[in-house]
């Protein structure tokens, strides 16, 4: 080891000369370069830049050096030997990159198996369709009102108005419950809604009640004994049948799309007066349809309307039924059939598709309709 | 109702260039429901000539008799041509309507010129129904007269156009052309001339004559009975063909002119009439109760058994009619009747509708009463069918009865604006009573306040409300204004509506599919699931009128609808299935009869507990089945099969979904594996059951081994669930992780061990979980081995090695006082 007090000696300072700094700076910069992976880069860390280095060891010498040219050969060492590491650490950096994608490589997968173990089951569209309406009517303010399907015969006509033996008991042939005189029904409707919101609730009333109703018609493609209904009822004061129309609109809209309108036609039912059918604007043609052969429309059948459901203003015979004043009060009310929504809103063409549970119809549908 | 548009033109002035299909478009804004609008012979292409048969030649060497007919069809038709015929209703000189070739007739059946039987035939000689102009195919029609080659069609009501109408309870008015009319009279705005108020001229009778005696016994149900008198009547006259074809495209059957006769007035007017055979009777005609116990034939054939609820026609010898339903057989006109007896009287609505369904027999006339009829028309219809049969069938009219209760119809009062003010739309005062008018009501009107007296035949008129009806529906209802009403402020989903949808959502996310059953079950379902007498699941509410004999209950337990669902995705080639249904069951009994309180206020407190006490009880259930594979066979390895545990797993994801604290317990069912079957516990009740379908009950339904069921009560489960979650503390300090086991009798629950370890551990006590149990030789027999995972944490330090070990073993203790739980390899 050389000390600070040792003679000068110019071989030795020759040998610390420029030409022999970067010759030993080259040399390392070969053997950096012609390492191919981590383990000759090692070995080139040992050899370049370890303690036993050629720059290492000329670093050590530089002490023995006379001062007048300590400064400048120590500065030349010194950059050399940052070169050297700099050179090795980039080396370090690029080989570990490599290695770690080449092991990447390795772990290839095909991204397009199936990825099927634990698919997504479904709700049924008629459930979906009704929480749809629901939230369109909870949006404006209104309650989702219940009843029981098994229903007293008073709630499920009497007091709708549809006296007994009245023709339209006939309309909608009814499961009795027990006995024909037993005063209980399966409801044939959703309307017996109506009558337990009015009875239950306090005015005002914005109640939409959707429901499984019955009828006994046998299961074919275009009927079914247990199907599904929903009905709106709003009691207020100073309701107005265009009220009722406005408020179709706005539901046709969120149903059907922007733009959307509906059409009323006289019609019957013991429960409202005046009554209409409601008709929708057919979504899929817009009525272009209409006179026009050369574009048919499958739904609508080219008629531009669709039937829909029945509406009007409650029958005060009706308010009276259950105790509202109707010199106060007016009412109006709406009902439609899920089944036959689903039918025409998602081109369900077949009535038993929707009742036999085949759960390959549900999954179609997912979370939503 | 079938209506001719050429009727409908000849009772109202329709502007000329409104075609039919205009007309259609004018009923439905009015709200007359066309529910076609048809053409008779519309199938028809080609012309149908007038032909005169001159000569038949009687085939005999065949299997049927063939006639070969040489027809002059005249000069437009070719002159003379040999058709092949297999009728026999004709004779040599008989006009008859011929198809030559070319011509196409409905079905799209093309007429052309073919050998058959030997002959060339040039044509066909047709039959009605080969014209799609009736079902009548007894032969081929005759004509009563006409010049051969001209065109048949318009003679015999080709090009006809009729509009279908579905009349709703409400319009019996409608039920007539003359209703029908008077909607197109106030449409277009044109006068319109009752036909029903019209006068019949009738030449008067002989003074020695002597018509039928009639007679009403109670007022209430017959206010007006008619009894018209003709004699010496020819019962071989023919009705006219205007008058057959108007009833066959009316859809009626032409029969013999009497009958023709009372059934064209009926459709033109809305009265429905009725004719007797005068010889058949016996003394006074009238209306009465039946006594009980009495029977009656009916035209139909039926004997009936009647009772005081029934309304008839009666003579001295008997009844002789179901009043306003339907005829008797004994007093009926027949092939020889000369003298007739026309009644026509108004029977009650309700009483008609009740005998119709009582006896299930609904007919033109009864449809009519018990929707209303005009209740002043009678005499007036009668005088035109008189006047009809005297015309065409000769005969002497020898006049008419009565009885009558004095009509006093209702005054409504209304206020003007109460149409417009119902509408959203201002409607003129003017307006208001121009409109009432026009349907056929007296309008008085003082200060804004109307005093409305409808007409006779609009019996649904008897409310203002009806009145406003009426005045926005000829407005129309496409001027009503779209506005929005404001609705007070809403709740949003109730609590129980929300967490249906969410347990619906999270059933769905872990791959099971709802489905919506019949809710009817039988016997035989249920003696499938092995359910013994007195199982709640064991429906007792039945219905009175099942579709199925074999399905007449309904649903007690969602299961019976479920595992149909499931065999029937099985049968469909579906294998691993999960399906749930949310939905009501009927459970307890229905007997007794509710009470019917008034309708004219709202029910008491007492009538509505009455009402609804009587219902079933109706709880929504959720039951979920787990068949066959959970996962299918892949690229990951082989098919696992859904399990027990999957069923558990589930209960527990549901409780956890709404909130509720449950347990599950070992339970013995008939419809589970004796093994593997648990009852859901909440609050301490029991509110389900979950586990291993039985295998007789697999067996029985077909299902795939091993599948697995859970019902619960959703509506307990949902009233348990709390309506607000308090939040946890959540320690960010470090945990101490104890592992234990112990060993236990088989007999002893993991729920009863962990909870006992629980207990005992205190509150520093994070989460427990059992990570194995061990059966085997390091163990007593009829012992196993259960291994904890336990991890400590305080909410507000680091657990110190003493204090973690303290819980520990005071969990140990516990364990041991409470499960004999002997702590193992420490
Ligand atoms: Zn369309």
């Amino acid at each position: 080891m050389s000390g600070p007090n040792t003679a000068f000696d110019p071989k030795q300072v020759a040998e610390l000369g420029a030409a022999a700094v970067a010759n030993m700076v080259t040399s390392a910069l070969a053997a950096v370069a012609a390492a191919t992976d981590l383990g000759l880069l090692k070995d080139v860390r040992l050899a370049h830049a370890g303690d036993r280095s050629p720059l290492a060891l000329a670093n050590r010498d530089i002490g023995a050096l006379p001062p007048a040219a300590k400064a400048e050969v120590g500065k030349r060492v010194g950059a050399a030997r940052a070169t050297v590491k700099a050179a090795i650490d980039a080396r370090q950096v690029e080989l570990e990159r490599a290695r770690d994608e080449f092991a990447l490589a390795e772990e290839f997968i095909d991204v397009t198996l199936p990825a099927g173990r634990n698919p997504l089951g479904a709700r049924h569209p008629l459930t979906t369709v009704m929480e749809r309406i629901c939230d369109v009517f909870i949006a404006m303010g209104y309650d989702i009102a219940e009843g029981p399907e098994a229903e007293a015969e008073w709630v499920n006509f009497d007091a709708l108005n549809v006296p007994p033996d009245h023709p339209a008991r006939t309309m909608q042939d009814t499961f009795y419950v027990t006995s024909p005189e037993s005063g209980v029904v399966l409801r044939t409707q959703t309307s017996p809604i109506q009558i337990r919101a009015m009875l239950e609730r306090s005015l005002p009333i914005y109640v939409v009640a959707p429901g499984r109703v019955y009828r006994t018609d046998a299961l074919d493609a275009t009927h079914t004994p247990v199907f599904h209904q929903v009905e709106g009822l709003a009691v207020d004061e100073g309701l107005t049948m265009g009220d009722l129309r406005g408020t179709l609109d706005h539901f046709a809209q969120e149903m059907f799309g922007p733009g959307i309108v509906t059409r009323l036609r006289p019609s019957y039912f013991p429960f409202t007066e005046p009554s209409a059918e409601l008709d929708v604007q057919c979504f899929v043609c817009r009525g272009a349809s209409i006179d026009n052969p050369n574009a048919p429309c499958r739904t609508c059948v080219s008629e531009g309307w669709i039937e829909w459901g029945g509406c009007g203003m409650v029958n005060p015979r009706v308010l009276q039924s259950v105790g509202i004043d109707a010199s106060k009060y007016r009412g109006f009310a709406f009902g439609m059939g899920i089944e036959r929504t689903l039918m025409f809103r998602n081109g369900v063409t077949d009535m038993r598709d929707m009742v036999e549970g085949d759960v390959r119809f549900s999954l179609a549908f997912g979370l939503e309709s | 109702m079938r209506a001719p548009v050429s009727w409908l033109r000849e009772l109202v002035d329709i502007p000329a260039g409104q075609s039919s299909r205009d007309i259609a478009a004018r009923l439905i804004r009015a709200g007359l429901e066309v529910e076609t609008l048809e053409t008779i012979g519309g199938g028809v292409a080609g012309a149908l000539y007038v032909g005169k048969v001159l000569q038949i030649d009687e085939l005999t060497e065949f299997k049927k008799p063939i006639r070969w007919c040489q027809v002059d069809v005249g000069v437009a038709g070719g002159g003379v041509r040999g058709i092949i015929c297999g009728a026999q209703n004709f004779v040599v000189g008989d006009i008859v309507v011929v198809a030559l070739p070319g011509t196409v007739l409905p079905g799209g059946f093309k007429i052309s010129s073919r050998e058959t039987y030997g002959h060339t035939s040039a044509g066909m000689i047709c039959s009605e129904r080969e014209l799609a102009l009736s079902e009548e195919h007894d032969g081929i029609m005759v004509l009563p007269a006409g010049t051969p080659g001209a065109e048949a069609g318009p003679m015999i009501g080709l090009g006809e156009e009729v509009l279908d109408i579905a009349v709703t309870p409400d319009r019996g008015y409608a039920l007539s052309l003359r209703g029908i009319a008077r909607e197109l009279a106030i449409s277009y705005g044109v006068p319109f001339l009752d036909p029903g108020l019209k006068v019949a001229e009738l030449a008067a009778p002989g003074a020695n004559a002597v018509p039928a005696q009639c007679g009403s016994e109670d007022f209430a149900a017959c206010a007006l009975f008619t009894l018209r008198t003709i004699v010496g009547f020819d019962p071989k006259a023919p009705a006219p063909q205007w008058m057959k074809q108007r009833l066959t495209a009316a859809g009626m059957r032409p029969v013999s002119l009497a009958v023709d006769v009372t059934n064209y007035v009926m459709l033109e007017l809305g009265q429905p009439l009725h004719a007797f055979d005068l010889d058949k009777l016996t003394g006074e005609v009238r209306a009465g109760w039946a006594k009980p116990g009495s029977t009656f034939e009916t035209l139909d054939h039926v004997t009936r058994k009647l009772g005081p609820e029934d309304l008839v026609i009666l003579d001295d010898a008997g009844i002789i009619g179901l009043a306003g339903t339907m005829g008797g057989l004994d007093s009926e006109i027949d092939a020889d009747t000369t003298n007739i007896a026309i009644e026509a009287a108004h029977f009650a609505a309700n009483v008609v509708a009740r005998m119709s369904r009582r006896h299930k027999l609904s007919s033109e006339a009864s449809r009519r009463f018990e929707r209303g009829v005009d209740r002043t028309l009678a005499p007036y219809a009668s005088a035109l069918a008189a006047a009809l049969l005297i015309e065409y069938g000769g005969g002497q009219y020898v006049g008419m009865t009565a009885v009558e209760a004095p009509y006093e119809p209702g005054v409504i009062k209304m206020a003007a604006v109460e149409p417009g003010a119902v509408a959203g739309l201002p409607i003129a005062d003017d307006t208001v009573i121009t409109l009432l008018e026009a349907v056929g009501c007296e309008v008085l009107s003082s200060g804004g306040q109307l005093a409305v007296t409808p007409p006779p035949w609009r019996t649904d008129l008897t409310d203002s409300a009806d009145l406003v009806e009426e005045v926005v529906r000829l407005v129309g209802y496409d001027l009503l204004p779209a506005t929005l009403p404001i609705a007070a402020a809403g709740h949003g989903l109730s609590k129980a509506q929300r967490l249906r949808r969410r347990i619906g959502m999270v059933l769905a996310a872990r791959g099971s599919v709802e489905v919506l059953s019949y809710p009817f079950v039988g016997e035989s379902e249920l003696a499938d699931l092995q359910l013994p007498e007195g199982d709640i699941r064991r429906s007792k509410v039945r219905l009175a009128n099942p579709l199925s004999d074999e399905q007449p209950f309904l649903r007690a337990s969602l299961l019976p609808g479920l595992l149909a669902t499931v065999r029937r995705n099985a049968g469909r080639g579906l294998s691993g299935l999960s399906i749930f249904e949310l939905g009501s069951v009927f459970q307890g009994e229905c007997v007794g009869t509710a009470p019917r309180p008034s309708v004219l206020m709202r029910p008491s407190a007492e009538e509505w507990l009455a009402l609804t006490g009587l219902l079933p009880s109706q709880p929504v259930h959720l039951g979920v089945i787990l068949a066959g594979e959970r996962e299918a066979a892949g690229w990951w390895g082989p098919a696992q099969d859904h399990g027990f545990q999957d069923a558990i797993q589930l209960v527990q994801v549901i409780a956890d979904t709404v909130g509720a604290l449950i347990t599950i317990e070992q339970l013995s069912d008939p419809v589970f594996h004796p093994g593997r079957c648990a009852a859901i516990k909440c609050l301490g009740g029991s509110i389900g059951v979950v586990g291993e379908l039985h295998p007789r009950v697999i067996q029985a339904w077909s299902l795939p081994g091993r599948s697995s069921a859970l019902e619960l009560d959703l509506d307990a489960i949902i009233a348990a669930a709390p309506d607000l979650r308090s939040a946890p503390e959540v320690s960010v300090h470090p945990v101490a992780k104890e592992d234990l086991a112990v060993v236990v009798a088989d007999a002893v629950t993991v729920a009863a061990v962990t909870q006992a370890l629980r207990a005992g551990a205190g509150d520093l006590l994070e989460s427990i979980r059992l990570f194995d149990i061990y059966r085997g030789p390091q163990v007593p027999a009829g012992h196993c081995s259960m291994a904890f995972a336990l991890r400590f944490r305080a909410p507000d330090r680091t657990l110190a090695a003493d204090e973690t070990a303290i819980a520990r073993q005071g969990a140990i203790d516990r364990a041991a006082a409470e499960c004999g739980a002997v702590i193992r390899g420490t």
